[in-house]
């Protein structure tokens, strides 16, 4: 009764949301039912549905593959490097153009690094091709020849992707990350650093002392919200970087990659949903997580 | 942006050295050549003769400047004409779409007097922690609404973005005075007339970051291109220079320049390393020229409300 009453007082509001409600359903619900194909062999030719079910087969023949092993590393161990340097790399940057005398120069600075940021990882990939193509590339017709070495042939060289990975990465976010933590460093007291003045302390003194105490509250909760989201990779990056080089596999291959990959080129769909319920199981658990840890130092900033 | 001219510093004396000062300076000096080089290279090969590419590689410096890899682009003006047109329409509809069914949603569960509000805001926040993986997401947008090779398939699936309906909500909480909804009530203003003459106009500051995030990630998308587009009908221009940089082939067998001159009985080689790279220029021209308006938006919007469930 009550529901009817709050259905006739607010019916407007039922209606507002009715578009973004069915989007989330279609979008986002749907799709979380349909994590039970991971557990069926599908047959297209008799439908999803009448699909028989196989239990746990695809689990087991993932984990049976070296892949899922690989998969893993790669993903939890780039996501890792990633956290580190987008902690470390724009907090050094931040607290550098803060004390940029020229504060013109600062916000030319700023707005250049920030370029990255804007441009499509197809962009992004064009760019390191550029540099590394093994007949035309500018490392190997210009730098390489200019020390006298031999050219590389480095998207068949799977040693040199754990450095370069990692080093677009941050090249594409850290203008975004050092955003954030500068607009936090210019907020913070005047007073503070008067006081220091005052004391004696000199500028690196002030920065030990002052700027990074202030800023780590803010660290720790950018961190921690990067690390319940570890099992997810930037699909873009290892997609479009590599050009799907197939030798660099075992080093740029991904969980996201390899969904997409065992789904759209193998068509295996139930290799492929397996995977992905797995990523999405071992995120959800990883949120929670890293989520409880930030509520129990700043329970503002925590999600949920 | 505005944040770094604020703090001049109230006092002169209490600064970095002199010393330090230059090698800061020096090193972002160095570091913003590095956010331009790559860049510049791609300009400077697009711009070369594709014999000195061959035998000199891609250089900053060309030997000469050859215009011809933008000849043969402008003689197959079609295609990308047709990519921009593509990804045009899909970052202006998307947009405008995505801000009115988020803020459409954001609303409600913004009035602490809407009785079901904590039962929606759980709706869309369990998105952000869940999902159900790209098969079963491919099978609802190819299978059950037939979406391949459409252009809606580019569409639809960024319209609704949790983090931002999140964020406008918070906006709609902080910003409008419950006073002000009170008081068009008693004057017997209804709900949509609330919401979109007074809510609405006065959110304009969060409303335009969402909206530069939304057009930046239409913008940007191939990924739904590479997913949902077999055919060469619906190429967006980001999908059109991946296709591209994969096989320059792709280029070439559709040139209208070639197939005029092999018509007329000339035999062409298709100038591939410079074509190739002209098409990059061609495809990130705008978001060059756009992004120092966006990133001063994107600076100011990035501080615009926190975030919880």
């Amino acid at each position: 009764m009550a529901l009817v009453r709050n259905m006739k007082k607010y019916w407007v509001f039922y209606v507002m949301m009715l578009p973004g409600a069915a989007f989330l359903i279609l979008n986002n619900y749907i799709p979380m039912l349909g994590v039970l194909i991971a557990f069926k062999s599908v047959n297209y030719e008799i439908g999803m549905l009448k699909s028989p079910w196989v239990g746990l087969d695809n689990f087991q023949y993932l984990f049976k593959t070296t892949d899922a092993w690989i998969i893993t590393r790669n993903t939890i161990l780039y996501n890792a490097a990633f956290i580190v340097l987008n902690l470390v790399v724009p907090v050094a940057f931040a607290i550098f153009l803060n004390e940029m005398r020229n504060k013109f120069f600062a916000k030319v600075h700023q707005t250049i690094l920030f370029l990255p940021y804007f441009l499509s990882m197809v962009v992004v990939s064009y760019l390191v091709y550029g540099f590394l193509h093994d007949t035309h590339g500018f490392v190997n017709t210009t730098v390489m020849k200019s020390f006298g070495l031999e050219p590389v042939q480095w998207y068949f060289q799977k040693e040199v992707w754990p450095y370069l990975l990692p080093l677009v990465n941050t090249w594409k976010n850290v203008g975004y990350y050092a955003v954030i933590y500068l607009a936090a460093v210019i907020g913070f007291d005047d007073e503070y650093y008067e006081a220091a003045t005052i004391d004696g302390a000199s500028k690196w003194q002030q920065i030990k002392s002052i700027t990074i105490p202030l800023l780590v509250p803010m660290m720790i909760i950018m961190t921690l919200l990067q690390i319940g989201r570890i099992f997810y990779a930037d699909f873009g990056l290892f997609f479009q970087v590599p050009r799907e080089s197939g030798p660099l596999f075992p080093v740029t291959n991904v969980i996201d990659t390899y969904v997409y990959r065992t789904f759209i080129a193998l068509g295996d769909v139930g290799l492929s949903s397996a995977a992905g319920l797995y990523q999405s199981i071992c995120g959800f658990i990883l949120v929670f997580v890293s989520n409880w840890v930030v509520r129990r130092i700043d329970k503002d900033k925590a999600l949920f | 942006m505005e944040a770094v001219k604020r703090r001049s510093g109230p006092n002169p004396f209490n600064g970095v050295s002199p010393v330090a000062n230059s090698l800061i300076n020096i090193f972002f000096t160095i570091y913003s050549l590095c956010c331009i080089l790559p860049l510049v290279l791609i300009v400077m090969v697009s711009l070369s003769n594709e014999q000195d590419i061959l035998t000199m590689g891609y250089s900053f410096i060309p030997n000469r400047i050859d215009l011809t890899a933008y000849e043969f682009l402008l003689e197959d003006w079609r295609q990308i004409l047709r990519s921009y047109g593509v990804t045009f329409f899909v970052t202006v509809v998307g947009t405008l779409i995505s801000l009115i069914v988020m803020s459409l949603y954001a609303y409600p569960i913004s009035r602490t007097d809407f009785p079901q509000r904590k039962f929606f805001t759980f709706f869309i926040f369990f998105t952000m922690l869940f999902n159900g993986g790209l098969v079963p997401w491919y099978l609802v947008y190819v299978q059950m609404l037939e979406l391949r090779n459409n252009i809606w398939a580019l569409i639809l699936p960024l319209i609704v973005s949790a983090f931002f309906v999140l964020i406008i909500r918070t906006f709609f909480q902080q910003t409008i005075p419950s006073a002000v909804l009170e008081s068009a009530k008693i004057d017997g203003a209804g709900e949509l007339r609330i919401f979109f003459q007074i809510v609405m106009p006065l959110s304009l500051p969060v409303l335009a970051t969402v909206a530069l995030f939304s057009t930046l990630n239409y913008w940007n998308d191939w990924f739904l291109s590479l997913v949902f587009i077999t055919d060469d009908k619906t190429l967006s221009i980001q999908y059109l220079m991946y296709k591209t940089l994969l096989n320059i082939q792709f280029m070439a067998s559709n040139s209208n320049a070639v197939a005029a001159i092999s018509a007329a009985g000339g035999v062409v080689s298709y100038p591939n390393e410079t074509v190739r790279m002209a098409m990059a220029i061609v495809g990130i021209g705008p978001i060059v020229f756009a992004y120092p308006f966006f990133q001063k938006y994107f600076v100011k919007g990035l501080t615009v409300g926190a975030v919880k469930g």
